[in-house]
């Protein structure tokens, strides 16, 4: 009898202590090194200051929030095995990866384990790859690449664009999208430059580029090779206007180029120096808490962790991943509703994302913001 | 016309710092038979070592730059020499070959750790802004870094040659035991060597970081390179290597241009292997042979 007590208090002290220090998991699995390690980098310490703040009021659902970091190199066959290592894990929710290549081969993995991932990939293709699992937190390249093209036809009145990307799915996609709207404008593309991943020198790029004359010059590529290809565009006196979606005026790209990147325009989905009060609240906090000025990434993964919230405690009331992931669908969050979502933002059925975004311009280092575009639902 | 003399420029002064990394390969190989396959990493590290200098200790660029290429040559020269030659060249080349290859993968990997995987800026070492000569555009940075390496290059065979010190490093590279009989102290003249190649990535550094920015992975591409600039120029001569920095220089950017840019890093692949199939002593290398 004294000993069946004992196993009975035991057991009960041992549920109440699991359930005293009950954690819901979060993985991040992402770019910390390789080349695009800026962008990852950048989101990774979003979801970390959105962590330790909804960590700080309690967490979701009284949980704390534990991320695990997996670091996926910028190489698709690491990203394999580490979102393996991620699955295993068991968490609630997926963070990343950023770079598209590995959102590619790293989907189907995702979407058979049943967690709901928010991504940082912004090729066109990824929402039309059928995951019901998959959600955007930046657009897609088929919402900005229009939005640029009507920029260039109506603001820049260009009527020849040379162009030169990345050679990864991220520039491919951005590049057959961008053709697509130009083409359908009468835009002439007049140079075609394709670039690789971590290229350093692109002295022959540039000498192409000039070679073509075009009206304008459209800089698609990651933040570092963006900086790179500015600095060489300037070296060789290669005449703009230099026109980009995102990266081409993200903050590191700026930081990275120096007086190379002033004068440079075009359509940013997510920036922090938007003229909206929560988002330049939240950049204040980052810059503290980091030590530096986030880009669009950090606005990802930030507002990604806050969804989540949002979504897990006042739509479901507990930890239901397949009942999150209907429930994302469709969906319209509004700073009203949860403040950490900076901006009001909508998901549709393939899990696109959709906001109001921004045309800016780089005057003296920093990034002006000349107009505001309207959700495309709007 | 104004093109191709961009893209010569441009391409001598990139082949102008394969040259001085690949110079560094071939003294160490000829006064102390190393290989070092952590040359790439060296030519990284520098570059930190000023940013730090800037960054935590509060200086200005170019007292940064002095602390920076003190540490380098201490650190990338004597401590590489004493902790890491010494002790694995008498087991023979290639277990050094190895532990240089380890070397090298420490070396980026603690910058990444404790520095981070960003890329940095680094301050450029002379003004950006540009020159026009026959309707050419060139950058003055361009030019700065070609007319450092000649003047780099010029000074180190003035040394070499013109300087007892310099003469009997030769000597010590030609032949160490006849060397010692005519009393040089050959351990001496091998760590000058190291010294001289702790001093020559460090320039390498500054000439390269402000254009390609200071990134842990900076190391992988620019060691082969050099690496291949060397085999290529020949690895027994200093001569070799200037000549196959500039030529994999200027062949890489023309290739980009109106080759391909996709296949840009196959072309002086494409070149090693010809000159290792045709000429395996290099362009101006001697034929060793060796008594078996």
């Amino acid at each position: 009898m004294r000993r069946s007590k004992f196993v009975l208090a035991f057991a009960t002290l041992m549920l109440l202590s699991g359930a005293a220090g009950a954690d819901v998991k979060f993985a991040y699995v992402g770019e910390i090194s390789g080349s695009i390690a800026v962008s990852g980098g950048n989101f990774r310490d979003g979801i970390i200051l959105a962590v330790e703040e909804i960590n700080a009021k309690g967490g979701i659902l009284k949980e704390k929030i534990a991320l695990t970091l997996y670091d996926t190199q910028t190489n698709p066959g690491v990203a394999r095995s580490q979102m393996q290592k991620a699955i295993d894990g068991d968490p609630y929710v997926i963070l990343g990866p950023i770079f598209s290549g590995n959102v590619k081969v790293t989907m189907q993995m995702v979407r058979q384990a049943e967690i709901p991932d928010f991504i940082g990939g912004e090729a066109a293709e990824l929402t039309t790859l059928g995951s019901p699992y998959l959600f955007r937190t930046s657009f897609g390249q088929q919402i900005g690449m229009p939005k640029i093209a009507n920029y260039i036809r109506d603001e820049l009145k260009a009527k020849t664009i040379a162009l030169i990307w990345v050679n990864n799915d991220f520039g491919k996609g951005g590049r057959d999208r961008l053709i697509k709207e130009l083409t359908a404008r009468n835009i002439k593309l007049v140079a075609d430059v394709s670039t690789e991943s971590g290229q350093v020198d692109f002295a022959a790029d540039v000498v192409k580029l000039k070679a073509a004359n075009a009206d304008a010059v459209f800089v698609y590529s990651n933040e570092e090779e963006c900086a790179r290809i500015m600095r060489e565009a300037r070296k060789q006196g290669l005449k703009g206007p230099f026109v980009g979606d995102t990266t081409l005026l993200s903050q590191k790209t700026i930081e990275l180029a120096a007086d190379a990147a002033n004068g440079v325009v075009g359509h940013v989905g997510l920036t922090a120096d938007a003229p909206i009060p929560a988002v330049t609240q939240f950049a204040q906090r980052f810059q503290k808490r980091f030590n530096y000025k986030p880009d669009h990434n950090g606005i990802k993964g930030y507002t990604a962790v806050y969804a989540v919230k949002y979504v897990t405690e006042k739509k479901l009331g507990k930890f239901d991943r397949k009942g999150f992931a209907k429930t994302m669908h469709g969906l319209t969050i509004t700073p009203q509703d949860e403040p950490g979502i900076l901006m009001e933002t909508t998901w549709d059925g393939t899990g696109e994302i959709d906001r109001i975004s921004f045309l800016a311009e780089v005057i003296n280092g920093k990034q002006n913001i000349s107009k505001v575009l309207p959700k495309l639902g709007k | 016309m104004t093109d191709i003399l961009q893209l010569l420029v441009a391409g001598l002064a990139t082949g102008g710092i394969y040259a001085l990394v690949a110079v560094g390969f071939t003294l160490l190989w000829q006064t102390s038979q190393t290989i070092n396959f952590a040359q790439g990493e060296f030519v990284m590290l520098p570059a930190f070592f000023v940013l730090i200098g800037m960054g935590y200790f509060g200086l200005a660029f170019w007292p940064a730059v002095a602390l920076g290429g003190a540490a380098s040559v201490v650190v990338l020269g004597l401590a590489f020499k004493k902790l890491m030659v010494d002790p694995m060249i008498r087991h023979g080349v290639l277990p050094l070959v190895i532990a240089t290859i380890g070397l090298a993968i420490l070396m980026k990997e603690a910058v990444r750790e404790f520095w981070g995987a960003d890329a940095w800026p680094f301050p450029a070492l002379g003004a950006t802004t540009d020159v026009t000569v026959f309707g050419a555009v060139f950058a003055v940075q361009s030019l700065l870094i070609l007319a450092i390496c000649i003047a780099v290059v010029v000074a180190l065979q003035l040394f070499l040659g013109g300087t007892l010190t310099g003469r009997c490093m030769q000597a010590t590279a030609q032949n160490p035991t006849v060397a010692r009989l005519l009393g040089i102290r050959v351990e001496r003249m091998i760590l000058y060597t190291f010294l001289i190649n702790g001093a020559l990535v460090t320039v390498a550094s500054l000439l390269i970081t402000p254009i390609y920015l200071a990134k842990f992975t900076n190391g992988e591409w620019l060691g082969l390179y050099a690496f291949i600039a060397a085999i290529i120029g020949g690895f027994n001569q200093a001569r070799g290597a200037i000549a196959g920095g500039l030529l994999l220089g200027v062949v890489d950017n023309f290739a980009a241009a109106y080759i391909s840019s996709q296949y840009r890093t196959a072309i002086p692949l494409l070149i090693l292997i010809v000159v290792i199939l045709f000429r395996p002593q290099g362009m101006f290398g001697r034929i060793e042979e060796r008594t078996v």
